[in-house]
């Protein structure tokens, strides 16, 4: 236990890794005596506490130190007091008297056009929300890829470890599984991008549909392995898609949000409801989320199983 | 007559497929291996949600909804087999005691 924790805090402090530095041993003899060489020639930096790395760094200040805790408290009491003014667990009353869902059924097929009363809800009522959700996927994926995504050098290191090479490496395709995602692939793709092209007129929506979508990259990814999956799904197609989609959704929120505060009227064609060109920019919005979730999910699952893309 | 047969046929259907379940459930837990479990775990995989899905197409008749159920039990049985095969790959290739519990086939 507390080896651990002074490993833990020696890792904190002069940023060597233990698990790396298991890694380098693995490398071919060469490039291991080089490592050690360079061990030899630099030795270790001697332990520091917090406050002497703040000091170093320039960040201790009793001011700072004051203002951050103080933060702290503000946020823990705006919180608490927020939580004080929820109405009680259980209370029979609470959805009964709010007006909101009523309106909802009532008004959603005329002010946004979707038969669907949820994506009218959760893109064009509650657009702000959506808005949000979106961006913690991004985000997530974005701490995911700081978190996991190997550098070079790793990448190398890790290509020495044998059991990672007899087990997890590809090993070319196994014949049933690729037979079956032949016939199975283009099938979930299209039942994928069905789902999101009809989410204003019946059940789904971008969240679903891309969802759908990831796990056919990820069958895609099982069957065939790494190599023929880079020929149309890189890291730079991930990063490309998933951000221009967010850009292109935020933008058409902000002209929502813009035009609906200072009251200009900017007619949106509504379409005839229940056609898949209704709903004004329902169905665009629709395809933005489908392509940030299906982006997030397959960058998800190969993130944790390889580290890259 | 006929709503006394269909009823007969999906009660039947019914109960095959919770004695089937039954099955399944007694032999993922009760054998020892895992290869034995796979095989015990495929059953309520494939012929017990089959057997479910048969009595809800003869119930309904013959409509759209009941092709749509079909579809379900086609991607079940197409599915259902190769994500055991891929699991007692696994096995076979991580396990260090395979020559216990199984037997290699030679040809």
């Amino acid at each position: 236990m507390k080896k651990s924790r002074e490993t833990f805090m020696n890792w904190l402090m002069s940023g060597s890794d233990p698990l790396e530095e298991e890694m380098i041993e693995t490398l071919s003899d060469e490039e291991a005596a080089d490592e050690h060489k360079d061990e030899h020639q630099n030795p270790k930096k001697e332990r520091i506490s917090i406050k002497e790395f703040l000091h170093a760094k320039g960040l201790y200040h009793p001011a700072r130190i004051i203002c951050s805790v103080g933060l702290c408290l503000v946020l823990i009491v705006l919180l608490m007091g927020s939580v004080m003014d929820m109405p009680y667990f259980g209370q029979a009353d609470t959805l009964i008297s709010s007006e909101v869902s009523e309106f909802y059924v009532e008004h959603t097929l005329e002010h946004t056009g979707a038969t669907n009363i949820i994506t009218g809800i959760i893109l064009n009522f509650r657009g702000f929300d959506t808005l949000g959700e979106s961006h913690v996927l991004f985000i997530a994926v974005c701490s995911v890829i700081i978190l996991l995504k190997m550098t070079p050098r790793e990448e190398d290191a890790l290509l020495h470890m044998q059991d990672y090479d007899e087990i997890i490496k590809d090993q070319g395709e196994d014949l049933i599984l690729s037979s079956l995602s032949r016939f199975l692939f283009p099938l979930i793709c299209m039942f994928g991008v069905y789902i999101i092209l009809n989410g204003n007129i019946s059940p789904g929506g971008g969240f679903s549909g891309g969802a759908v979508i990831g796990a056919g990259l990820i069958l895609y990814l099982s069957a065939y392995g790494y190599k023929r999956i880079r020929r149309f799904f890189t890291f730079n197609t991930f990063k490309t898609v998933s951000c221009l989609a967010l850009l292109c959704y935020t933008a058409s929120k902000t002209f929502h949000f813009v035009t609906g505060a200072n009251e200009i009227h900017v007619p949106i064609p509504l379409g005839t409801p229940g056609t898949i060109f209704s709903g004004g920019l329902l169905l665009p919005l629709n395809i933005f989320v489908g392509l940030v979730v299906a982006c997030t999910m397959y960058a998800l699952f190969t993130l944790f199983r390889k580290g890259d893309f | 007559m006929l709503e006394i047969i269909r009823f007969a046929v999906v009660a039947l259907l019914l109960l095959a497929a919770v004695i089937l379940e039954s099955f399944s459930v007694f032999g993922v837990n009760r054998f020892r291996f895992s290869l034995n479990r796979l095989h015990a775990a495929a059953i309520g995989d494939t012929l017990s949600i089959s057997c479910v899905i048969l009595a809800a197409i003869v119930y309904t008749g013959l409509e759209v909804l009941s092709l749509k159920y079909f579809l379900i039990v086609s991607l079940m049985w197409m599915t259902s087999p190769v994500s055991g095969h891929l699991i007692s790959l696994l096995v076979y290739k991580t396990d260090d005691d395979i020559e216990k519990e199984a037997k290699e086939w030679k040809n």
